[in-house]
């Protein structure tokens, strides 16, 4: 599924310089998943400890890899968007796995990829099932990878029920993010989301079950808050069943410590032979989604780019390597090599400061446009930061939302099916892509064949690769300075 | 009377091997298998055998 980002030209050259120029052409897939504040926005202890974490920095995930070992199978929840029987190598989203490891085949995966991966930063365990209720797999896993790379941050993803009787290990191994599914504060409506939970020892169904289950949520989110682990509170947007609500539930994971709220869209594909899927149903538009974010925008901090990754996934993310290290793949033995990672993170150091100050002189161009018009840019990015993609290979697009204010990352939009395989004369693309670009204004990548672009100009899409391979805050600040500063005001007086 | 598990719809997730209260699950073969001569339906442990309580899949962990 990939759009792999290139490896080779950041590891084969040996200065800093040359690694340096090879990001600016490759690198991460830009822009999604955790805050979208920066260092001046977040106090400085916060800042340091999510600065290389891509699913909780926005800004780190231009820059840094994770990857999702599958040690904890068990769960102890049936949630009605989710099918376990399922599973897929081709498929991108939470729960999906295709190969359980073992804590020690874990282990040496991790450091597979450590050694390979220079942008690896953090390890999560996100499943497939819980990892609070596996919970001997995932500590055993965490306690082995700790042991060869002491730096690595250590992260959870949980459904929180079983968080409760685990959270002194947890800050005990440095555990330093949590995430935890909280899709309803209202027993009600988790009734319709959960059908069933496995506690102390038996089933408990209906309201019982949910009320169970919050009250265990709220519970484990104030002590991850009192000692400090910081939390993420991952909501499923169900159109009809919780979307009113979780504008409560932002206020409330607010209130109880949360450090950043991550609304996602419903997957409810049929196929997928979950509940919902196979009960009609669906999951909501873009438009709903961000109407949604922007709603809760004032309360827990919220992340928009979230990329409801494998629970297997590997790397940056918006790319998927999992399928390059699969167990039959991995050494019998192996041992950890820091080198490029160490030089991978000097590199990244220069290369961040460079973007910080190229999203200041766009900040400065869009203040000086003085103009009260707000657009939505996508932009085709293999990720540093960077319009470095060509449009035809676009898995997906960035979108950022412009203003005199400044430039905001408000979240990415998969393409199905990418034109550049189906071929681009079939309609069905075309369609498609009008649709996932619905609302856009302008979308920037770094080449686009004339052919299709008359075809996308005709069915009202500007796209442009003018600012190729720029910064994507200035390309942005370029174009609406252009577009809707003074001279655009002029014109129309 | 013994609990047994259906292979074909086992997602050998392995929660009921942890949960058995009698050590009677266990892996064989990368299918989890239920020894018929531990298994007590849980009785004297908990009101509900654990496995088919656990399992995500419905008539998965089922009576021999």
């Amino acid at each position: 599924m990939a759009n792999f980002v290139s490896l080779d030209n950041l590891l084969t050259p040996t200065s800093a310089d040359a690694m340096r120029e090879a990001l600016k052409a490759s690198g991460c897939s830009s822009s999604s998943c955790g805050s979208s504040a920066g260092a001046a926005d977040l106090p400085p202890g916060v800042w340091h400890r999510i600065k290389d974490h891509p699913c909780y920095s926005e800004e780190a995930h231009h820059y840094f890899a994770r990857m999702h070992v599958a040690v904890a199978p068990a769960c102890n929840i049936q949630c009605h968007y989710c099918n376990r029987k399922y599973d897929c190598a081709n498929e991108s989203r939470p729960g999906v796995v295709s190969e359980k490891l073992t804590p020690e085949q874990a282990m040496r995966k991790v450091v597979t990829v450590a050694n390979e991966v220079p942008q690896l930063s953090v390890l999560g365990i996100a499943g497939h099932g819980d990892a609070c209720y596996d919970w001997k797999k995932t500590k055993e896993t965490f306690s082995l990878v700790s042991k060869q790379i002491p730096d690595i941050k250590l992260c959870i993803s949980t459904n929180g029920l079983a968080l409760l009787d685990h959270v002194d290990e947890l800050a005990d191994m440095n555990v330093d993010h949590v995430t935890i599914t909280i899709n309803t504060i209202d027993p009600e409506i988790g009734s319709r989301i959960y059908p069933w939970i496995f506690y102390k020892n038996r089933r408990f169904t209906g309201r019982e079950a949910s009320q169970i289950l919050h009250e265990r949520q709220m519970q484990a989110l104030e002590m991850l808050a009192a000692r400090g682990i910081l939390t993420k509170i991952n909501s499923v947007m169900i159109p009809g069943i919780n979307d009113k609500h979780l504008k409560v539930v932002n206020a409330e994971v607010k209130k109880r410590g949360a450090f950043l709220h991550n609304i996602m869209p419903l997957i409810s594909d049929p196929a997928h032979g979950t509940h919902f899927g196979l009960t009609g149903q669906r999951g909501p538009k873009h438009s709903e989604l961000k109407a949604l974010q922007d709603v809760c925008a004032g309360g827990a901090n919220l992340m928009r780019h979230c990329r409801q990754c494998r629970a297997d996934a590997v790397g940056l993310r918006g790319e998927d390597r999992g399928q390059e290290f699969t167990l039959d793949r991995l050494p019998d033995e192996i041992t950890y090599d820091p080198s490029k990672r160490q030089a991978y993170r000097a590199v990244v150091a220069r290369e961040r400061s460079d973007h910080l100050a190229a999203k200041q002189d766009a900040r400065m161009t869009l203040g000086a446009a003085d103009s009260d018009a707000s657009i939505l840019v996508a932009i085709a990015t293999k990720g540093g930061g960077r319009i470095n993609q060509h449009f035809g290979h676009a898995k997906e697009f960035q979108v950022y939302e412009a203003s005199s204010a400044g430039v905001v990352f408000v979240g990415h939009r998969k393409v199905d099916g990418a034109y550049c395989r189906g071929g681009f004369g079939e309609d069905a693309v075309l369609d498609n892509l009008i649709r996932t670009l619905e609302g856009i204004d302008i979308v920037l990548c770094s080449k686009i064949g004339d052919c299709p672009k008359k075809q996308l100009d005709s069915a009202g899409i500007r796209v442009s690769d003018e600012w190729a391979y720029e910064y994507i805050e200035s390309a942005i600040s370029t174009h609406y300075a252009r577009e809707y500063g003074a001279a655009f005001q002029a014109r129309r007086a | 009377m013994a609990y047994k598990i259906i292979a074909s719809e086992c997602t050998v997730c392995g929660a009921c091997e942890f949960e058995c209260p009698n050590a009677a699950i266990s892996m064989k073969r990368d299918m989890y298998v239920i020894d018929a001569v531990k298994c007590t339906q849980c009785e004297g442990h908990y009101d509900t055998p654990q496995c088919a309580s656990v399992c995500p899949v419905p008539d998965t962990c089922v009576l021999a």
